[in-house]
């Protein structure tokens, strides 16, 4: 496993959070999941998610109606 | 990843098996289970039907005095006197899975396929089965019976319970 993206754009909540869910299952610590999302409540959604679970958000930018998201493994 | 970080419970009581009810209970059961929590769901009177194996899922605008549905730029309301008229409830559930569709929101299958992946621990209410006159067989693999009294030991266990 390497670092991996996750193209989530046109998904509507909870459909981006579970999809990452699955991807990160599968990385190791310290692998980087990338991911694009047009749903604008991901922003909010992946600050969560990564503060429950662990892991870190290491980015998270906005360009246009497009939004992307990178969680570095940490868990 | 390594599981969870999160080791807290969640609970949920589900009563209601229309189309737009079914959303709640499973998108917070399958976002708290890839959040780490380990999740419950207790199906009871009208809820079961989500277990059912083959969904059939339709909304009512009747009664739903807050229900508008986006038409053509603007928010179309129902009065009960028209939405009580025979394939009311039909024209509303095709516009609702429409939407449903064109704006990327996850279906009910899909939704309960991800959440019995993810081993949120399903249990269908025995009375209810009774009640309605439902057989085990009617419902998906893997809910396993329970009462009430299964539910309440869930529920004094979990740090989250939700009645929806």
């Amino acid at each position: 496993m390497a670092d991996q993206t996750l193209d989530a754009r046109g998904l509507n909540c909870p459909l981006p959070i579970l999809r990452a869910k699955k991807a990160l299952k599968d990385m190791a610590r310290g692998e980087v999941l990338t991911i694009q999302a047009t749903d604008p409540g991901a922003v909010k959604d992946f600050e969560a998610f990564c503060r429950s679970t662990g892991n870190e958000l290491v980015e998270s930018t906005a360009a246009g109606k497009e939004f992307q998201f990178r969680i570095r493994v940490q868990a | 990843m390594s599981e969870p970080a999160n080791n807290k419970r969640m609970s949920i009581i589900v009563t209601k098996g229309t189309l737009d009810w079914a959303y709640p209970p499973f998108i917070l059961a399958t976002t708290a289970a890839a959040m780490g929590l380990e999740v419950s769901m207790f199906f009871t009177f009208y809820g079961l039907a989500l277990l059912k194996k083959k969904l059939d899922l339709s909304i009512t605008t009747l009664g739903n005095a807050a229900m508008e549905m986006p038409m053509m730029g603007g928010h179309m309301k129902m009065p009960n006197l028209l939405g009580a008229l025979p394939g009311m409830d039909m024209l509303a559930t095709t516009m609702m899975k429409n939407l449903i569709r064109k704006k990327g929101v996850a279906s009910i299958e899909d939704l309960r396929s991800a959440a019995v992946e993810s081993d949120v621990r399903m249990i269908a209410c025995q009375m209810t089965l009774d009640l309605f006159e439902l057989r085990r067989e009617d419902l998906i693999d893997g809910p396993e019976l329970g009462g009430a009294a299964t539910y309440i030991e869930e529920a004094t266990k979990s740090d989250i319970n939700l009645f929806i």
